[in-house]
Parts: C-alpha cells; sequence; structure tokens
C-alpha cells in the first residue's frame, strides 16, 4: 500500500475526522472563553504550519530547483529528471545566499544574513515597484476615465454605463480630495470631501460586508463537516448495536 | 408611564445582550439551513459570466492554468471554485495545468483529482489532459520568473517525472503559451500578483476566484485586467448557475457552493437583525441618557 493509499484508506479517514472534529470543537471553545483546549489547538495548528511549509518548501523546491542542480548524479532516485545531467555551477550563487541566510542563527555571524537579505529586499522592491506602478497606478488612472459615451448600447443601458462612469470619476476624485491636507476642508472643496468620506464609507461597508460573507462560508465549512462527522460516528455506534 | 419603564428595560436588556447568545444564534442560524438543505437561487452576474463565456469560448484544447493559491482554512469558499473550473475546462476538452504559489495548494489540487477529476472524467489521462505540477516558492518572483521561462523552475511534476515527458507539456516554455491562467486565491501571493506580474506585463488573460475578504481589492481590476472574478461563495454559486444552465447534467450533482448559499442568507437575515437592533438601542439609550 503505497502512502497516498494509507491517506485514502476508510481508517486513515475516520481517525482524520476524528482529528479535525475534536480540534474543531476545541477551536470553537474559544467562543465561550479562553481555555487550554483552545490554546492546546491554536499552538498545535502554527507549529504544524510552520512544518508543514518548512518541509514542502525544502522537497518541492530546495531539493528539485537546487540540490538536484548542483549534484544531478546523487539525487536520480529522487528527481528523475536530474538523471544524466550534468551539474550547473551558477546554482552556487543561490546556494550561497542561502547559506548566508541562516547565519541569523549565529549570535557572531549574524551580520553575514544582511547580504542575503539586501539581495531579497533589492530584488522584491525593485520587481514590485514597477509592477504597482504599471498595474496599480497608471493602468487603474486608465480604467477609471472612460469615454462617457458608449456607442452600441440600449437607451436604458447608456443611462445606466453613463450613471456608473460619472459615480466612479466622482467617487475617485472626492475620495482623493478628503486625503488632500494643504487645503482647508471648506466650500466646495469642503463638500466635496464631506462627499468622499460617504464614498470611503461605502466602499468600507461593502468590504465588511464581504468580510462577513468570508467568515459565514468557512462556518458553514465548519459546521457541515461537524454534521458529517456527527453522522459517520453515528453510523458507527449504530452498526456495533446491531 | 410603568409601561414606558418596562420598554425601556427590555431595550436596555437587547442592548448588553451577553456575546455569546450571539455567536449561539448565528450558530443555529447556520446549522438549520444546512439540516434543512436550505438553498437558493443564485444568478450569474456580470463579472462572473465574463469568465465563465471566456473558458466556454476558448477552442477545444486550450491551455489553462491552474494556480491554487490557498489552504484548507479557505476551502469551503475555495475549493467549490475549483470544481466549477475543472468541470468546465474538461467538457470543453481543454487541458489544465495546476500549479501552486501556496505550499498547502498541492493538498486542494490532490482533492480536486480525487473528488472531481478522477471520478468524474476518469477518460482524462494525467500528463495529456491533466497535470499536477506543484508547489514552487517565491510568490512573485516565481511568477517573473515563470514568464521567462516557464521550465526554469518547473522540471518536475508532483510525482518527480520529468516535464520533458509529458505530452501535455509541449509548447509549453513561458507562461504566455498559455490561453488563460486562472488562479484561485486567498491572500498574498495569489489574485493580485498573477495580474501585475502576468497578465500585465505578459497580456495573457488572467481571471480566477478568490475569498469574499479579498473581493473588494481586486474587483477594480475589472474588466481591463482581468476576465472576471468569483468573489467568494457567492461567485463559486454564480459560476455553477452559469455551468448548470450551460450543462444540465450537473443538476442532480454535486454543487458545494449553490449548497451553502441558504445558511449564507439566514446568517446574513440574522447579522443585519443584530446590526438595527444595536444601533436602535443605542438611539433609544443616547435619548434617555440626554433626558435624564
Amino acid at each position: 500500500m503505497d502512502g497516498h493509499s494509507i491517506l485514502t484508506s476508510p481508517l486513515a479517514g475516520s481517525i482524520g475526522m476524528w482529528i479535525g472534529g475534536l480540534l474543531t470543537l476545541m477551536i470553537f471553545s474559544f467562543l465561550y472563553r479562553d481555555n487550554p483546549f483552545y490554546k492546546f489547538a491554536e499552538h498545535l495548528f502554527v507549529g504544524v504550519s510552520a512544518a508543514y511549509w518548512m518541509v514542502v518548501g525544502f522537497w518541492s523546491t530546495l531539493v528539485p530547483n537546487l540540490i538536484a542542480q548542483l549534484w544531478p548524479s546523487h539525487m536520480g532516485n529522487l528527481v528523475p529528471s536530474a538523471v544524466g545531467k550534468k551539474p550547473d555551477i551558477w546554482y552556487m550563487i543561490p546556494l550561497v545566499f542561502g547559506i548566508l541566510m541562516l547565519m541569523r542563527l549565529s549570535p557572531k555571524a549574524n551580520w553575514l544574513s544582511r547580504w542575503a537579505m539586501a539581495f531579497v529586499i533589492g530584488f522584491a522592491a525593485g520587481t514590485n515597484f514597477t509592477r504597482y506602478l504599471q498595474s496599480d497606478f497608471v493602468t487603474q488612472i486608465h480604467s477609471s476615465i472612460e469615454p462617457i459615451y458608449t456607442p452600441g448600447l440600449s437607451a436604458m443601458g447608456t443611462i445606466g454605463d453613463i450613471f456608473s462612469k460619472v459615480i466612479i470619476v466622482g467617487g475617485l476624485l472626492s475620495a482623493l480630495i478628503y486625503f488632500y491636507f494643504s487645503k482647508e476642508h471648506k466650500g466646495v472643496f469642503g463638500r466635496a470631501a464631506r462627499m468622499g468620506i460617504w464614498v470611503l464609507m461605502a466602499a468600507f461597508g461593502a468590504t465588511f460586508g464581504y468580510t462577513v460573507m468570508a467568515r459565514i462560508s468557512l462556518l458553514t465549512g465548519r459546521m457541515d463537516f461537524i454534521i458529517r462527522w456527527f453522522g459517520s460516528t453515528g453510523r458507527w455506534i449504530g452498526g456495533i448495536f446491531t | 408611564m410603568a409601561d414606558q419603564e418596562v420598554k425601556l428595560t427590555i431595550v436596555e436588556r437587547l442592548g448588553r445582550v451577553d456575546r455569546r447568545i450571539i455567536f449561539l444564534v448565528i450558530g443555529l442560524s447556520v446549522l438549520i439551513p444546512l439540516l434543512v438543505h436550505y438553498t437558493t437561487a443564485i444568478p450569474a452576474s456580470p463579472i462572473v459570466q465574463d469568465l465563465f463565456d471566456m473558458v466556454e469560448n476558448l477552442p477545444a484544447g486550450s491551455k489553462v492554468l491552474l494556480s491554487l493559491d490557498y489552504a484548507p482554512s479557505t476551502a469551503p469558499e475555495n475549493q467549490p471554485m475549483a470544481t466549477s473550473i475543472a468541470r468546465h475546462c474538461f467538457e470543453k476538452g481543454h487541458r489544465i495545468y495546476m500549479i501552486s504559489l501556496w505550499a498547502t495548494g498541492p493538498r486542494q489540487a490532490m482533492e480536486l483529482i480525487d473528488d472531481v477529476i478522477t471520478p468524474e472524467f476518469p477518460g482524462k489521462k494525467q500528463g495529456e489532459d491533466w497535470v499536477n505540477l506543484g508547489y514552487k516558492a517565491g510568490g512573485q518572483g516565481l511568477i517573473n520568473t515563470l514568464l521567462a521561462d516557464f521550465r526554469a523552475m518547473y522540471t518536475t511534476d508532483v510525482n518527480g517525472i520529468g516535464v520533458d515527458a509529458l505530452p501535455m507539456m509541449e509548447g509549453i516554455k513561458t507562461l504566455k503559451n498559455f490561453d488563460l491562467i486562472y488562479c484561485i486565491g486567498s491572500g498574498q501571493p495569489g489574485n493580485k500578483e498573477w495580474i501585475q506580474f502576468a497578465g500585465d506585463p505578459g497580456r495573457i488573460p488572467v481571471g480566477g476566484g478568490t475569498t469574499a475578504v479579498m473581493a473588494p481589492q481586486l474587483y477594480p481590476y475589472y474588466p481591463k485586467q482581468t476576465v472576471g472574478l468569483l468573489g467568494g461563495l457567492q461567485g463559486a454559486a454564480e459560476y455553477e448557475a452559469a455551468l448548470l444552465a450551460r450543462y444540465p447534467k450537473y443538476k442532480d450533482m454535486s454543487r458545494v457552493a449553490s449548497e451553502k448559499m441558504g445558511p449564507q442568507v439566514s446568517a446574513h437575515l440574522v447579522i443585519a437583525a443584530f446590526i438595527i437592533l444595536g444601533n436602535i438601542t443605542f438611539v433609544i439609550e443616547r435619548r434617555r441618557r440626554k433626558k435624564s
């Protein structure tokens, strides 16, 4: 029986369901008050999550994308695609940077990790700057200011389309005015800033509504799980007595 | 006068209701519709219909990159989206390339394979019609690399089979070789990064679904920078409705998102009632304080 078959076997499914069900109840118990069961489940979740990410990151990225590139002859049994390949010495650079990053664990040599960190921050800042500028600034301005009239729509469609565009441009400008503090918010400027507050409130309201929907979705998922757990347990107990 | 005092006391009590009572009522508002299988019909909105039409109008054999960028914690919202797109793609004869920017993504892909692809589409072959390429670290850095050289990062699938040995990987050199990038995400990295680092610079159609928490941040990208978006469970239910309208055979099959919209409606009504009640008691108490 391979690993996947074991994980998908009925016994593993039952054990997994019991663990999941009990941990769910432990987390739900916080709704009544803080307690050791909740703390245990919370700490277990944090520990398992950290370990999971580390293990998956090692086997799915470090092994095939670094170790197998440097020592392909030794990795043939783990990474079949490495068989017959020659070592690529360019991968020594990420290996060195990776080791430098681990120097953070050493109190005496932790300053060495700054070089690797500088590389990561420089790369992230450089790529993010250009992409955010293009996608979230230039293109968003372009998307916000559209021709007021779109040909080919019905009369009602045209009215709706124009109304929608006016709302977008008006809302955008008034929200921007609200955040402009170099001029006192008085007169027409003040009224526009006040409208900006309403626009922001509408946006916060929509975000809150969506957040509620998200949380209820997750609660529904857990409730559904608990119903299935109780159902399967009830069938199991019923099977014992019949 | 005495009646008024009694009424005010009740209002005060309502205003100070224990939060655990509220949790209990919300819990019941979710549990009861689940037990009685209460559902509501959700028609597809334009933002969902556009994405559906995009997948529908792609020619058979098109290459769809499905990025599963979420964890089991948001699976109730995200997994129905994955189910719908897998069904839709295979109905149209598209090929699905599953990857993940999250370490937890491959497990969700495995669930999709075990629960949907293998039982519902037994004729679809691994390596020819679908492939699970797994997780790679790097987030937007990974997307940047994939845009230039897909095979530099993805040398094998999750089973360790070299991508050169997979027939469906023929012709895949960069992200530009895909006809659609379909990201199902729940945070960062996710939909936003796919738009910023792949869709915009590579001019590749990007669409997908996200959790309801993330949806308001992503709507501004529609329609110029994203083909369409499934916002939370409702978006997933809308896609299921569009799929059902086009392919009626799914009427008798599990439609998880649609089935869970009943509890959504009842819970929202209860929450709205509590908000209204809270505001009414707040106003009444404030008036009382002013008078006294």
